[in-house]
């Protein structure tokens, strides 16, 4: 027998680092509408090849194709847009004010808005998200006040949260969004067991988990996909696939060996990729795996392919690790200018009308935020009691804590 | 010699125990390319390779999984948890796996294990970000629990941690990174260019693990901190004036039972201060240690100053840290009593 060859760790890299040129050549983008649409109740084992390909209804002419089009009037696509530009103008005023001082943190979803907001158009009243901190977006398309967002940004006196939370850890159970974690993946498993009660109680509510590319390597994700394929929970997974886990590349998770769609596969579930930077598609696949969750033919897992543009968060500067233009040799696009641009095509808007929709989007949120920094900021104005400190530990206050609040003094 | 930031002595620390020992091994989340989300380990994968320092996927069980898998095999991993707060999954693998893997094969196996995490707030983190859980630790049997207040110190006991045949939890307070924090969060941080705890002696050194230092010799009361709550305790004494002799321990467990004694039976007096939730916290431990075997030598109960039994607050970070204010009263409640 021949001597073998000593060993060596295999260590995974990106494509490129800071310095080089950006390459997305090996990732291949199929065309719009190429992708078939099954119906709801087919067999997980008919459907494997839609966790290898993506699912994209918006062409590079701005046309809506395939399959998977015409889901959604003008009206209703215009509604999706306008809650992007939301999304964005909320973001970017954030950020500015973290940057000045006025919180301690703040996390933005800048190229991802597509997928919180498409998806959140396509629930019911009484679902229920348990979001990861970055889909801000559900909460603005359910119609959240956006000044309350704020308010907790700023853990000010009318902070929903009464100051315990970090920045963008919402939470609003009107809302159907489950307070936010600071723990990775953990909700990903509670959204099942909230879809099993669901069943157990025999309602027709479905429950929709989220998590990001880095996150799915927890082992939370497995434990909420073998729960969810052997009760038939209804649910949708959803994977936010934006390339980046902070400095990691979604390698590191194998999110080539081939597609994190396709993870579901071994559970039997249905697995879909989506164009996440594409409105259209996302909705309609959103709401496919909606309708078959809440039709009784269980969970389904998504996919969704995106881009993080910005930092991690105002803690990050991704020029340590990724070259800055990679975010414009993404061959996704953006996905503000893509719903734009159809409907433009198809005579419902203008540059004009976006124009001033944007400028009117804007100033409404500088009112909202004059009226959030009229209450307080982080460090100004009028915050929560410090006796908030002590409240909701427990349902009543023990003993020993009653003491600690006496000791504080409050 | 040179004077360094805490995460430069750190980073120091790892230089030097991977150079000397190829089995030295660095990972975790960010940990590789980028170096760290504090930056401890930046430099290493380009120096060392990335068959020694590599990113890890984001499962902390997996992490702590793997090196035990390792320091088995032989090598000394030293792995970073990003936050201490992230460190839960791992628990199992940390509590049930490396702490008694000697004690189950009968010395067959064993973990040189090194797991490297920053705890404590004081930098609005909120509940994920802040929380400080060397109790949860120090309550397992077969773990030596770690945690520097300082940059000389935390190389020193960082190359120990990787030098011990034990698996050793080692805990670096994040608000001390760049500079002593006395609590006095209005006022500009010192960096620890202007400290001398920021000396930092080249090459290889170690601080033998279960030593306590003694940060301030004092005659009327015992005060027991460790991490940030050295220099609030310091800062506590000066402003009450109060001679209190200023035990910093280091090492958590094993405890400096001699160094703690000697003093509290000087002094008769003891405050006991961390940041940690006080129901369960290390500071009862303290207290039965110091009853146990000072309580004929006491002329006042023991206090405790602690973070408070809630989980850390975002808005209400200063009103939840146990500051030197909270311990000056507590210094002086202790010198009234009897
Ligand atoms: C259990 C746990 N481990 C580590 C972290 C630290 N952390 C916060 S976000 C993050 C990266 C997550 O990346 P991904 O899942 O891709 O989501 P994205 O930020 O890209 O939306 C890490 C490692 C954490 N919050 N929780
Ligand atoms: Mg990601």
């Amino acid at each position: 027998m021949s001597k073998a060859k000593p060993l060596s760790l295999y260590v995974p890299e990106p494509q490129c680092r800071p310095g080089e040129t950006p390459d997305f050549s090996g990732f291949i983008v199929p065309k719009a509408g190429a992708v078939r649409r099954p119906d709801i109740d087919v067999a997980p084992a008919e459907i494997h090849d839609l966790a290898y390909s993506i699912i994209r209804v918006l062409n590079r002419e701005g046309e809506a194709v395939g399959p998977w089009a015409e889901q959604l009037s003008d009206e209703e696509a215009l509604e999706g847009l306008r809650n992007m530009m939301k999304v964005r103008a909320y973001d970017a005023r954030l950020l500015m004010a973290q940057r000045q001082g006025k919180t301690s943190f703040y996390m933005q979803s800048l190229g991802e808005e597509a997928i919180a907001c498409a998806f959140q158009k396509a629930l019911k009243p009484g679902d229920m998200n348990f979001p990861t901190y970055r889909q801000q977006g559900l909460l603005i398309t359910s119609g959240y006040p956006i000044v309350d967002m704020m308010n907790q940004v700023y853990s000010n006196a009318r902070d929903p949260m009464a100051g315990r939370q970090l920045p963008v850890m919402y939470s609003s159970k009107k809302h159907g969004f489950f307070t936010i974690s600071g723990n990775l993946a953990t909700q990903f498993v509670q959204a099942v067991g909230w879809a099993m009660a669901s069943a157990i109680k025999g309602d027709t509510k479905i429950a929709a988990g989220w998590i990001g590319d880095g996150a799915t390597a927890e082992s939370d994700f497995y434990a909420a996909m073998v729960f969810a394929s052997t009760y038939h929970a209804p649910v949708v997974l959803n994977v936010v696939n934006n390339q980046w886990a902070i400095s990691t590349f979604q390698g590191i998770a194998r999110g080539d060996a081939p597609t994190f769609a396709s993870r579901g596969l071994g559970f039997g579930m249905p697995s879909l990729r989506v164009d996440g930077n594409d409105y259209l598609a996302v909705y309609a696949v959103s709401k496919w795996a909606i309708d078959r969750a809440r039709s009784g033919h269980g969970p389904t897992l998504i996919e969704h392919v995106t881009y993080r543009a910005g930092a991690h968060s105002t803690s990050d500067d991704p020029s340590a690790y990724r070259p800055k233009d990679e975010v414009t040799a993404w061959p996704l696009g953006d996905p503000v200018e893509r719903l734009k641009a159809y409907l433009i095509k198809k005579g419902a808007w203008s540059e004009e009308r976006h124009a001033q929709a944007k400028a009117q989007i804007e100033s409404e949120m500088v009112q909202f935020q004059k009226e959030a920094e009229a209450i307080g900021t982080l460090h100004s104005g009028s915050g929560p009691s410090v006796r908030e400190m002590f409240e909701d530990v427990y349902k009543e206050t023990p003993i020993h804590l009653k003491r600690q609040r006496q000791e504080a003094g409050v | 010699m040179a004077r360094m930031t805490m995460i430069e002595a750190l980073r120091d620390g790892l230089d030097v125990a991977m150079s000397r020992d190829e089995n030295v091994v660095v990972y975790g989340e960010d940990v590789g390319y980028f170096g760290g989300v504090f930056r401890v380990t930046q430099g290493l994968q380009k120096k060392y390779g990335k068959q020694r320092c590599f990113d890890s996927p984001i499962n902390e069980s997996g992490i702590v999984g793997t090196a035990i898998g390792m320091a088995v095999y032989g090598l000394r991993p030293c792995v970073e948890i990003q936050f201490a707060d992230y460190v839960y999954p791992a628990y199992d693998q940390i509590v049930s796996e490396a702490a008694r893997i000697r004690y189950r094969s009968n010395g067959d196996f064993t973990v040189p294990l090194t797991i490297r995490m920053p705890s404590g707030g004081g930098i609005f983190g909120g509940q994920t970000h802040s929380q400080s859980p060397e109790a949860v630790f120090a309550h397992v049997c077969g773990l030596k629990t770690v945690m520097p207040s300082n940059p000389y110190d935390a190389k020193g006991l960082l190359i120990a941690s990787i030098e011990d045949d034990d698996p050793v939890i080692f805990l670096e307070p994040k608000r001390l990174y760049n500079g002593p924090f006395d609590g006095h969060h209005e006022r500009p941080v010192t960096p620890w260019k202007k400290h001398e705890l920021g000396e930092v002696p080249e090459g290889h050194y170690s601080i033998p693990l279960g030593q306590a230092a003694v940060r301030r010799e004092g005659a009327d009361v015992t005060v027991l901190a460790y991490g940030t709550m050295v220099f609030v305790a310091l800062a506590a004494a000066e402003e009450t004036g109060i001679d209190a002799e200023v035990i910093d321990l280091r090492t958590i467990l094993p405890l400096d039972l001699e160094t703690i004694e000697n003093s509290v039976k000087k002094t008769g007096r003891c405050v006991i201060v961390h940041e940690a939730t006080r129901t369960c916290g290390f500071g009862a431990e303290l207290m039965s240690v110091v009853q146990e075997s000072c309580f004929y030598r006491l002329e006042a109960p023991i206090i405790r100053v602690t973070g408070w039994d809630t989980p850390y607050p975002h808005a209400h970070e200063w009103a939840y840290f146990p500051g030197p204010g909270r311990v000056g009263e507590a210094l002086k409640k202790v010198m009234e009593s009897a």
